[in-house]
């Protein structure tokens, strides 16, 4: 019966929640919604919007950092897809699009896995490379300008409605199931977490570690590409400088506050993708407050802080004795 | 509770300590008593609690209940350092060291001999040298820790121990990865520590070792004490029998007689297999219904025997072949998917998944096998884990429990439970005892003989000659990375396999005349 209990989500449920609250008194209409030609608008549904690119690329994270890697090109590969799909909007069909914007996303992550898995790179400097190179592609790509585009499919896709909700946040639900379905639909959710809790060993069991790994890089790369291509559509254009910029941060953020050890092994996309929500939720209360975006990023540190606190044993075996010590005296 | 006069002082008085994990009660009111210039053994099945005991004492994690004196004043370190300023050393099982640092730097590691805020890295190796020459050891101190063998790697550890200037020196099986040699230097330091004064736990599977050093035994059995005795005084069955708490013949020695496996069919064979710079060529055919035994000095080719064998080290030479026919072993999947399975001598580091549940241990090979499109579903994983569970009698028998949270003995079963899964039809075991007690190691060796008799192919090694000879229908002896000798049948003996493995000395004495 524990086992049903979300005992591993508590403190990230607990996190949203009390943000939430914070949010409703800065804020007070926060919770408000309201229909308007077929599309829900308020607080919370700008929060779900804004927060789709760092879900979409926590998703590909979480498996990356559970292989005990790390993927630092994601931004970089966001500014790659978005400059193909701004520069083949106007002139192709959104099909050949998105094939072209998340076949670019597929291609770098096989050079990210490649690397880690074949050539036994580290990852942190294996996608190092692809970091610093990414965004230098995506700029020959837009030949440095910034590219704009009027397609009325992609704008769709960062700006329509689908059943009342923004396309994005559509699609982040939709590659959440898919994921889902996929990793712990097949036997992939159990060997990645082997790998990435003793790849020897697994590797001695006959799991294909490499396989593996390669995998998690190529689903990394095709997320990242696929929340370039919605940042794009958002702003109708692309900006190979600033497209995702940073992001790659936010995503490792949103898979540790998931609980998603940096050492791998186990992980949780759900929560992962609830760790991109706190992140998002924060930022719009700031907005919303009127404090100074500057704020953001300490407010920030302090609720990460807090939230790798309630997860750590440690911690809850130190506030345990406290609790006793003061039972005893009492 | 004063101190009644003892013929030596007490060192080390454990009394009344408890120690509880969540529901799981692993120490209730044990007392422990050293004195000083005394070798005490420590001993108890896996889950006994003398791992829990050596922690509580020094301060690993918090005790319960219970004091512990230490030359009559009461301490209570806080960490493994604590303790060891206190004057109690530590050397576990796994050696706690930093195989990235050199020999010299992991002695002197956090006291290295500094001059003007420079470390002396030449005074720093002679005195490593004059350290480790005490121990009988002459190696290269600049060389990284990591590349000498667990053997060389615990002595360190323990040269590093006794040279911290311990009152109380606590060895967690020391023995476990030492050939006879080295157990000999090993026990000549101890006497001679002793005989200084300091006090020497000594937690060993070994009961042979128990008799031959310690002066007094303790005996713990689930969590309690079970009691105190004079060594000399007494009987190896009595002991035997306070570990276990049942009656037990001392020894499994029902062997089937040999003769009858000899018309076997061949399941697997290798032909002139090998690598150049690893393991001489070699010829080995393993039959279906029969363990092979390999037995050798550390360092002989007995694990790189098996890793070829596996597919865990790809040869470079030769012909293997399943069931007649010629296969390639490129890597542990090749082995896997010939019905191969392989239980490393590293059970930590190349073995268990420590942070995934015992379920998820042991269905990892047979998902492995199957491949990504054919998950098994929760029902059928907890159906495996409870069959294996039960059948193997894994403690505790909870299957979502974290494997790196169980007793070595009972990791070692998972693992088996991990291959036995797949439905092998070799199965190659390295050191499966190594580390195991009394009672899981009798257990052990029953399973190798009713797989056996099931049809299954073992391929087995043990440093341990007496169980070698017990199991095997074939012992392959190996000396210097080749295989030197087959015995079979009534030449099996542990005289006979020493022979071959002694008749190295006279070789190489041949070739330094020539």
């Amino acid at each position: 019966m524990t086992a049903l209990l979300p005992r591993r989500g508590l403190a990230q449920i607990l996190a949203l929640i009390v943000i939430l609250a914070v949010d409703r008194v800065v804020s007070p209409q926060f919770f408000d919604l309201r229909l308007q030609d077929g599309r829900l608008f308020g607080s919370l549904i700008d929060v779900l919007n804004r927060g789709t690119p760092v879900a979409l690329l926590s998703l590909g994270m979480v498996l990356v950092i559970a292989t005990r890697g790390i993927d630092l090109s994601v931004g970089a590969v966001m500014a790659i897809s978005g400059a193909i799909a701004a520069s083949l909007a106007d002139s192709h069909g959104l099909p050949i699009v998105l094939g072209a914007a998340l076949g670019a996303g597929l291609v770098c992550g096989l050079w990210n896995g490649f690397l880690v898995a074949v050539l036994g790179m580290q990852p942190i400097v294996a996608t190092l490379i692809l970091m610093v190179a990414g965004r230098g592609i995506a700029q020959l790509i837009t030949e440095g300008r910034i590219v704009t585009f009027s397609s009325p499919d992609l704008v769709w896709l960062g700006n329509g409605a689908v059943l009342g909700l923004p396309v994005p946040v559509a699609i982040a639900l939709g590659m959440l199931i898919l994921t889902g379905a996929v990793v712990r639909g097949s036997a992939l959710g159990l060997l990645i977490e082997a790998t990435g809790g003793n790849a020897r060993a697994s590797e001695l069991a006959g799991v294909g570690t490499r396989a593996m790994i390669l995998s998690v890089y190529v689903w990394c790369g095709v997320c990242a590409a696929l929340a370039g291509v919605i940042a794009a559509a958002d702003i109708m254009g692309a900006d190979a400088n600033n497209a995702g910029l940073w992001l790659e941060l936010d995503a490792i953020l949103a898979v540790v506050i998931g609980g998603t050890s940096l050492f791998g092994g186990r992980f949780s996309l759900v929560l992962a993708v609830l760790g991109a929500l706190i992140i998002q939720t924060m930022n719009t209360g700031i907005l919303l407050s009127g404090y100074p975006p500057e704020f953001n990023l300490l407010v920030k540190a302090v609720v990460v802080l807090a939230v790798l606190l309630l997860q750590s044993p440690k911690f809850a075996g130190i506030a345990g004795t406290a609790a006793r010590l003061r039972r005893s005296k009492a | 509770m004063e101190n009644s006069p003892d013929p030596a002082p007490a060192l080390v008085e454990v009394r009344g300590i408890s120690k509880s994990f969540g529901a799981v009660r692993a120490l209730q009111e044990v007392d422990f008593t050293l004195r000083a210039g005394e070798i005490h053994a420590l001993l108890g099945e896996n889950g006994a609690g003398k791992s829990t005991l050596i922690k509580a004492v020094t301060g690993v994690f918090p005790r319960d209940t219970g004091i512990v004196r230490l030359g009559g004043e009461e301490v209570a370190p806080r960490s493994a350092k604590a303790a060891l300023q206190a004057g109690i050393a530590t050397v576990y099982q796994e050696v706690n060291l930093l195989p990235n640092l050199s020999v010299a730097q992991n002695l002197f590691l956090d006291r290295q001999p500094m001059r003007f805020g420079i470390v002396r890295e030449g005074e720093m190796r002679r005195r490593a040298n004059a350290l480790l020459a005490d121990f009988g050891l002459d190696i290269d101190v600049a060389a990284p820790l990591g590349s000498y063998s667990v053997a060389v790697q615990h002595v360190t550890a323990i040269a590093r121990a006794v040279d911290l200037s311990a009152r109380v020196l606590i060895l967690d099986e020391p023995t476990a990865s030492l050939d006879r040699h080295e157990v000999d230097i090993l026990f000549g330091i101890m006497r001679q520590l002793a005989k200084r004064g300091i006090g020497i736990v000594f937690v060993s599977h070994f009961l042979d070792q128990v008799y031959e050093i310690s002066d007094r035994v303790t005996v713990l059995r689930n969590g309690r004490l079970v009691g105190e005795r004079e060594t000399a005084s007494l009987p190896r069955l009595e002991l035997i029998r306070m570990m276990l708490g049942r009656e037990l013949a001392e020894t499994t020695s029902a062997r089937a007689s040999a003769t009858e496996h000899r018309a076997r069919e061949i399941c697997a064979s290798f032909e002139n297999y090998g690598k150049a710079g690893y393991v001489a060529p070699f010829n080995l055919e393993l039959r279906h219904g029969e363990v092979v035994g390999l037995a050798g000095l550390l360092g002989s080719g007995r694990t790189e025997t098996a890793r070829l064998v596996f597919g865990a080290e790809r040869a470079d030479r030769g012909q293997a072949k399943v069931e007649g026919a010629p296969v390639r072993l490129q890597s542990p999947r090749d082995g896997v998917r010939h019905g191969f399975g392989y239980c490393p001598e590293e059970r930590k580091t190349d073995g268990i998944v420590a942070e995934l549940s015992v379920r998820e241990n042991i269905v990892l090979a047979l998902q492995a096998k199957r491949g990504l499109h054919r998950p098994l579903s929760r029902r059928e994983q907890d159906e495996i884990a409870r069959r294996y569970v039960k059948m193997l009698d894994i403690r505790p028998a909870d299957a979502e429990r974290p494997v790196g949270l169980l007793s070595g003995g009972n990791q070692q079963k998972v693992l088996l439970a991990r291959w036995l899964a797949t439905s092998p039809r070799l199965l190659v075991l390295d050191e499966p005892t190594r580390g195991i007690d009394v009672g899981a190691h009798a257990e052990i060796i029953r399973l190798i003989r009713e797989l056996c008799d099931d049809g299954l192919a073992l391929l087995v090694i043990s440093s341990e000659l007496d169980e070698i000879v017990t199991y095997s229908d074939r012992v392959v002896v190996l000396r210097d990375r080749a295989h030197v000798e087959e015995l079979a049948g009534e030449a099996i003996d542990v005289g006979n396999i020493l022979a071959a493995i002694a008749a190295d000395g006279a070789a190489i004495a041949h070739e330094g005349r020539a």
